[in-house]
């Protein structure tokens, strides 16, 4: 804490408040423009999502991690059906790992030109940069609502494989989005990334050193903006990632910018992945015949089951007493998680560059509050 | 008074524009609800994605998201209130001037949707504050909203600015406030407004 001289100004910022991105507050004192000490409150969106999880069967809590984190719904997908596989034993066919990397790949690309796009939006370049980003995201939900019938609530994994399968045009039309990708990220960066109010607006600002963001726990773009090389489809190659020729991009500087820029190199990373899978995918059933759907009831037993998703490493940590409801279901959410060393980001910061960091943190209340 | 059809035609040949007051008045009214840039859940995100290029809700003059409820005519709850956040939509909504509009987007801000059974989740928003229009999905798709806010621009064609039924904006007597709840014991008290829900009836 740093001594502030004269009288401190206590702002609430939020819970309504065009940044947070949601419903978020934060009770910030500040001195002059300087913040002094930022505390996070948390639970406006508080929707008993653990709770309902141990009411439900197994299968009825899959749509419910659509609504996690509302904006990469089938990333959540994987992330429960790994966890409920490892529980149960379940094997997967290969076409539908296929299937599951191409649709989170997919996530990604639509949840980093997103986010970009917000964070722009909280520096004041209001609307440009986040229509380029939602330009693409509407090409990608579009395949979304080909594939599974929904544009943002997927609801497309199943425990042994996937709902439905892909058509050889949705295939190609897949394609064709990513062939065009590039494109749009060439034009991103061309337009945005050397841009001098963006730098003089981010570089510096609201370092996070890897000691702390490791002890924290930390994951994500945003640990790998502060040059930790620690990414899950490299550390724990689940699903079939060991098969993909992909780079983990690494920050130095550990502020905003990194971050930002992260997740534009992500984004040619996950294109990469998309291009291997979308080439290689195998013929072949989607959901595993021995897969059992009624009267599902893994033994008891735990299973903690984590992905690589978007924002983060994304884990759901399951008990099994074997009957049809999990004992215990919980969620370990990465966007919570980083947020909790939103303070120690902001102090000594103009409370303008709160909104900033806020942005880069790359959150979604639906997954912070559950 | 309305004036005739046919009347209006012949004298807009001849180059001469006839309306009522009333009608300039909603018209005016109708083509410029800047709604509140106000986000509560998956539903905020179908709402940001309506008003960007493909779906354009630029074209019905609702573009323009003010960040302050002083400024905006139209309050989109889009999403689920839960009871922590209840008191604020509501003291959010008491801040905005008259005339004033409510959509409630999505299942959850109608009646609680999926999270309905959720201990911490309000089931419907309608029991606190006047909703004008309910668009039901999960979330609605972007046209669902744009379908919702063509319904709430015919509902301000059709007011009248005298008479009975005038707008509750035109109507001294009409509740301006509307009481926030507050956090009692075990839920939010009091659980409803009265005044502006009442138990539904269901007809078996």
């Amino acid at each position: 804490m740093m001594e502030a001289e004269g009288d401190l100004l206590e702002v609430s910022m939020g819970p309504h408040h065009p940044s947070t991105h949601g419903v978020f507050r934060m009770d910030v004192a500040l001195d002059g423009e300087k913040v002094v000490r930022l505390k996070p409150v948390f639970g406006y969106l508080h929707r008993n999502h653990e709770k309902l999880g141990e009411d439900h069967s197994y299968l009825a809590s899959m749509p419910y991690t659509d609504r996690l984190d509302y904006i990469c719904s089938l990333t959540n997908n994987w992330a429960y059906a790994l966890a409920v596989e490892k529980l149960a034993g379940q094997a997967v066919p290969e076409r539908a790992e296929y299937l599951r990397v191409i649709t989170a790949e997919l996530t990604r690309v639509q949840n980093h030109a997103l986010s970009v796009g917000f964070l722009l939006q909280d520096m004041g370049a209001s609307g440009t940069p986040l229509m380029y980003g939602f330009r693409e995201r509407e090409k990608i939900l579009d395949l979304f609502e080909a594939l599974t019938g929904s544009r943002m609530m997927c609801n497309y994994m199943r425990f042994g494989g996937c709902r439905v399968d892909a058509t050889p045009e949705w295939l190609d039309a897949a394609r064709k989005v990513v062939r065009d990708l590039p494109g749009f990220v060439d034009e991103y960066e061309a337009l945005i990334c050397t841009n001098e109010i963006l730098m003089a607006r981010t570089q510096g600002v609201g370092i996070l050193r890897p000691e702390l963001a490791v002890s924290a726990g930390v994951t994500g773009p945003m640990l790998r903006a502060s040059g930790v090389n620690y990414d899950i489809r490299k550390v724990d190659r689940y699903g079939i990632y060991d098969r993909f020729n992909f780079k983990v991009p690494l920050g130095d500087h550990c502020d905003v910018y990194d971050r930002f820029m992260i997740r534009l190199l992500e984004l040619r990373e996950s294109i990469k992945i998309l291009e291997q899978a979308l080439k290689d995918i195998p013929g072949g059933p989607v959901m595993d015949p021995k897969a059992k759907i009624r009267n599902f009831r893994p033994k008891a037993g735990e299973a903690y089951g984590r992905i690589e998703a978007p924002k983060g490493e994304l884990g759901f940590y399951l008990i099994s007493d074997g009957g049809p409801n999990p004992y215990r279901y919980r969620v370990r959410p990465p966007s919570f998680v980083n947020l909790t060393i939103l303070e120690d980001m902001c102090l000594g910061h103009n409370v303008a560059d709160v909104v900033l960091i806020l942005g880069s943190v790359d959150i979604v209340l639906g997954e912070v509050d559950r | 008074m309305a004036v005739d059809e046919g009347l209006k035609i012949e004298l807009g040949k001849q180059g001469v524009f006839v309306t009522t007051l009333q009608e300039l008045y909603n018209w005016g009214r109708r083509s410029s609800v800047w709604p509140m840039n106000f986000g509560l859940a998956c539903c905020a995100i179908e709402m940001i994605a309506t008003t960007m290029a493909r779906y354009d809700m630029a074209r019905f003059g609702a573009e323009v998201f003010r960040p302050s409820p002083r400024q905006a005519d139209m309050m989109i709850i889009s999403g689920t209130v839960t009871k922590k956040m209840a008191p604020q939509v509501v003291r959010l909504y008491n801040q905005m001037a008259e005339p004033r509009y409510v959509i409630a987007m999505g299942a959850c801000a109608i009646s609680g949707g999926p999270f309905k059974q959720g201990y911490n989740v309000l089931k419907g928003i309608d029991r606190y504050i006047p909703v004008d229009i309910h668009i039901p999905g999960c979330p609605p798709r972007p046209e669902a909203l744009l379908e919702a806010f063509m319904a709430l621009q015919k509902k301000i064609d059709a007011q009248h600015l005298t008479g009975e039924d005038r707008p509750r904006h035109l109507d001294a007597e009409a509740q301006g406030l509307f009481p926030v709840p507050g956090q009692g014991e075990h839920d939010l008290e009091p659980a409803a407004n009265k005044s502006v829900w009442t138990v539904p009836v269901v007809i078996r």
